[in-house]
C-alpha cells in the first residue's frame, strides 16, 4: 500500500465522517431541543426517526414520487407527531415524578415501534431509485462520494442553520429560551409555556423526521431501526452538552468521524506492515469509539462540550 | 384620591395554603388606580404567597380576586399578565445567561406593538442609565443592585396597569435599598399603580399612600401610610421605638 492510497482512504473516511456526522447531529438536534426546554428525555426519539424514514420510503414506494419529496412530508408529519405526543402524553407525564417521565416515553417508544411492525412488517426496506440514489462522483483517486450522503449532510447543515436562526433571531426562539431557563419566570412575562413545550416537541419531531427522510435514501428502514440511532443520539447530546444546538452539530461531527475510523485504521496497519487489526475486525468495534469518547467527556467535562444549562 | 372610582384590584376573603397549612387566611384588600399600596409584615407572614396567588402561581382555594371588574383567580399566570398585572418576583428570576436587553424584551412579550416596545425600552434606559451602557452584558455577571434594576425594568416593559414588586430591596446594601425605593417613588409620581411588598416597614410606608400590615396570614391593621407610621403598635412591633 502506498502513501497515496493511505491518504485517499483517510480523505474518504473524512468526507464520509463529516457528511454522516451532520446527519447524526440533526438526529440529535431534536433530542437536545426537547431536553433543553423541559428537561425530559424522549426515549421514543429513534422511533420519530423511523417514522421519518417511512415517510421518505412511502413517498417513493407508495406515491411513486422521488424520495426527496418525502422531506416536506416528513417535516409536517414529524411536527404533528411531536405536538400530538406532547398534548396526548407528555403534558400529563410532567405532573408526575421523574420515573413516570422515563417510563412514559419508554412506553411511547414500544408503542410506536410495534405499531410500525403491525403496519409495515418486520422486513427492512430501502429506496432503490431516485434523483440521488446510486449516484456518486469521484473527488480524487479512490475517493468516491455518494450523492445521497453528501446531500444528506448539506441538508442537515441547512436545517441546523434554520433552527439556530429560529432560536436566536426570532421572538418565539427567545420565548423558548426563556421557557428553558425558568418556566415560572417565563409565565410571569406572559409567555404561554405549555404552548412553548408543545412547539419544542413539534420542532424536535420535525428535525428528526427530516433526518429520517434524508437517511432512508441510503439506509434501509425497519421498525427497529430507531434503537441504534437513539443510542447514538443520546451520546451525541451528552457529548455536545444538554440543550445546546451548536453542541449537537459539533458532537455529531465527532461521532461521524469516530464511526469512520476503522478504514483509516486499516490503511494505517497495512501501510505500517503491522496488520494486527483489519477494517473488518475494527468494524465490529466502530460504535465502541463513540462510547469511549462519551465516557471520556463524562469524566472530564460532565456538562458536555457546549453545555450551558448545567 | 378619588374614592368614587372602582378599585383596580380587589381581594375578597382570599385563602391560600401550602400543602395543608393555610398561609394566607382570609385577606381582603383594595387598590385604587394611581395608588401605591404597601403590604408589610415580617418574614413568613404570607406576603409573597399573597402576590403569587394574585398571579395565579398559587391557587387561592377560597375567596375572590377581582381585577378591573373581572374575576381572575381561575386564570393562568400568562393570561393574568396579558390583563395588565406584572409581578416582579422577590428572587428577581432574571434569565441569567441572557443579556440585559434580551431580558427587557422578554418583559415586553405580552406587547404586540413594536413601536411601543422601543418607547418602553427608552423609558427604562432613561430610568436606569447604567442598564443602557450594559445592555449586551449577561445579567448573571451583574451586581445585585443592577440585577434588581433589570427586574424592575423588565416589569415596566409591557405597560403594566398594576405593578407588583415583591421585596425589591431584599439582599441589597442599605445604599442600594434607598436607590431602589427611590425608583419606586419616581414610578409612583408618574401615576403608576403599585402594590409593594416589603420587610422594610418604615421605608415602604414612607413612599406609599396606604398600607396593610400582614401578620401570620391575616390583615392585622390597615389605613393610610401616615396613620400607620404614627400608630403605637406599628412603632413598637416594626420600628423598634
Amino acid at each position: 500500500m502506498t502513501v497515496e492510497t493511505l491518504l485517499a482512504q483517510a480523505l474518504k473516511a473524512l468526507v464520509s465522517g463529516l457528511t454522516m456526522g451532520m446527519v447524526f447531529g440533526l438526529v440529535a438536534l431534536g433530542l437536545t431541543i426537547i431536553f433543553g426546554v423541559m428537561d425530559i428525555v424522549n426515549f421514543a426519539h429513534g422511533e420519530f426517526l423511523m417514522i421519518g424514514m417511512y415517510c421518505g420510503l412511502l413517498t417513493y414506494s407508495g406515491l411513486g414520487a422521488d424520495p426527496l419529496f418525502g422531506l416536506p412530508i416528513a417535516a409536517v408529519v414529524g411536527f404533528a407527531l411531536g405536538v400530538g405526543c406532547y398534548y396526548g402524553l407528555v403534558q400529563f407525564l410532567l405532573r408526575g415524578p421523574m420515573i413516570a417521565q422515563l417510563f412514559g416515553t419508554f412506553g411511547l417508544m414500544l408503542f410506536l415501534r410495534n405499531l410500525a411492525l403491525l403496519i409495515m412488517g418486520a422486513d427492512p426496506r430501502g429506496v432503490h431509485h431516485g434523483a440521488l440514489v446510486g449516484k456518486s462522483f469521484v473527488m480524487g483517486p479512490g475517493i468516491v462520494v455518494e450523492l445521497t450522503k453528501l446531500t444528506a449532510g448539506i441538508f442537515s447543515l441547512l436545517a441546523f442553520a434554520a433552527v439556530w436562526w429560529l432560536m436566536n433571531r426570532t421572538r418565539i426562539g427567545l420565548a423558548l429560551t426563556a421557557t428553558a431557563l425558568d418556566g415560572q419566570a417565563a409565565r410571569y412575562m406572559g409567555i404561554p409555556t405549555e404552548k412553548m413545550n408543545a412547539f419544542a416537541w413539534g420542532l424536535g419531531g420535525t428535525t428528526v423526521a427530516v433526518a429520517g427522510a434524508l437517511l432512508v435514501n441510503f439506509w434501509p428502514v425497519d421498525p427497529n431501526v430507531g434503537l441504534l440511532f437513539t443510542m447514538i443520539a443520546f451520546t451525541t447530546v451528552a457529548l455536545g452538552g444538554f440543550g445546546s444546538i451548536p453542541g449537537a452539530a459539533f458532537a455529531g461531527l465527532i461521532v461521524g468521524l469516530l464511526i469512520n475510523l476503522p478504514p483509516i485504521w486499516d490503511a494505517i496497519s497495512a501501510f505500517s506492515q503491522w496488520p494486527i487489526l483489519t477494517a473488518g475486525e475494527m468494524h465490529q468495534f466502530k460504535y465502541s469509539f463513540v462510547y469511549l469518547a462519551f465516557f471520556l467527556i463524562m469524566v472530564l467535562r460532565p456538562r458536555g462540550l457546549f453545555g450551558w444549562k448545567y | 384620591m378619588n374614592r368614587s372610582e372602582n378599585p383596580i384590584l380587589k381581594l375578597e376573603d382570599v385563602w391560600v395554603r401550602y400543602g395543608t397549612a393555610p398561609v394566607v387566611q382570609g385577606v381582603s384588600l383594595e387598590i385604587y388606580p394611581g395608588e401605591t399600596v404597601s403590604v408589610v409584615g415580617s418574614n413568613g407572614a404570607g406576603k409573597s404567597t399573597l402576590l403569587k396567588a394574585i398571579m395565579g402561581a398559587r391557587a387561592a382555594y377560597s375567596g375572590r380576586i377581582i381585577f378591573e371588574g373581572n374575576q381572575i383567580q381561575k386564570k393562568r399566570t400568562e393570561e393574568i399578565v396579558t390583563t395588565g398585572i406584572i409581578y416582579v418576583p422577590e428572587d428577581r428570576r432574571l434569565f441569567r445567561p441572557l443579556s440585559v436587553e434580551e431580558n427587557l424584551f422578554l418583559g415586553a412579550y405580552a406587547l404586540d406593538d413594536e413601536e411601543r416596545k422601543q418607547k418602553n425600552l427608552e423609558f427604562v434606559y432613561d430610568l436606569f442609565p447604567v442598564l443602557h451602557s450594559r445592555r449586551f452584558q449577561a445579567t448573571a455577571t451583574m451586581s445585585g443592585g443592577e440585577q434588581q434594576m433589570v427586574a424592575i425594568g423588565r416589569g415596566l416593559m409591557s405597560n403594566p396597569r398594576l405593578l407588583m414588586l415583591d421585596e425589591p430591596s431584599l439582599g441589597l446594601a442599605p445604599m442600594l435599598v434607598d436607590e431602589v425605593l427611590d425608583t419606586v417613588r419616581k414610578l409612583r409620581e408618574r401615576g403608576l399603580t403599585i402594590l409593594l411588598v416589603e420587610q422594610n416597614v418604615r421605608e415602604a410606608l414612607e413612599i406609599s399612600d396606604r398600607g396593610y400590615i400582614l401578620q401570620t396570614g391575616r390583615i392585622a391593621k390597615h389605613g393610610s401610610a401616615k396613620d400607620l407610621l404614627e400608630s403605637d403598635e406599628i412603632r413598637k412591633a416594626f420600628l423598634g421605638m
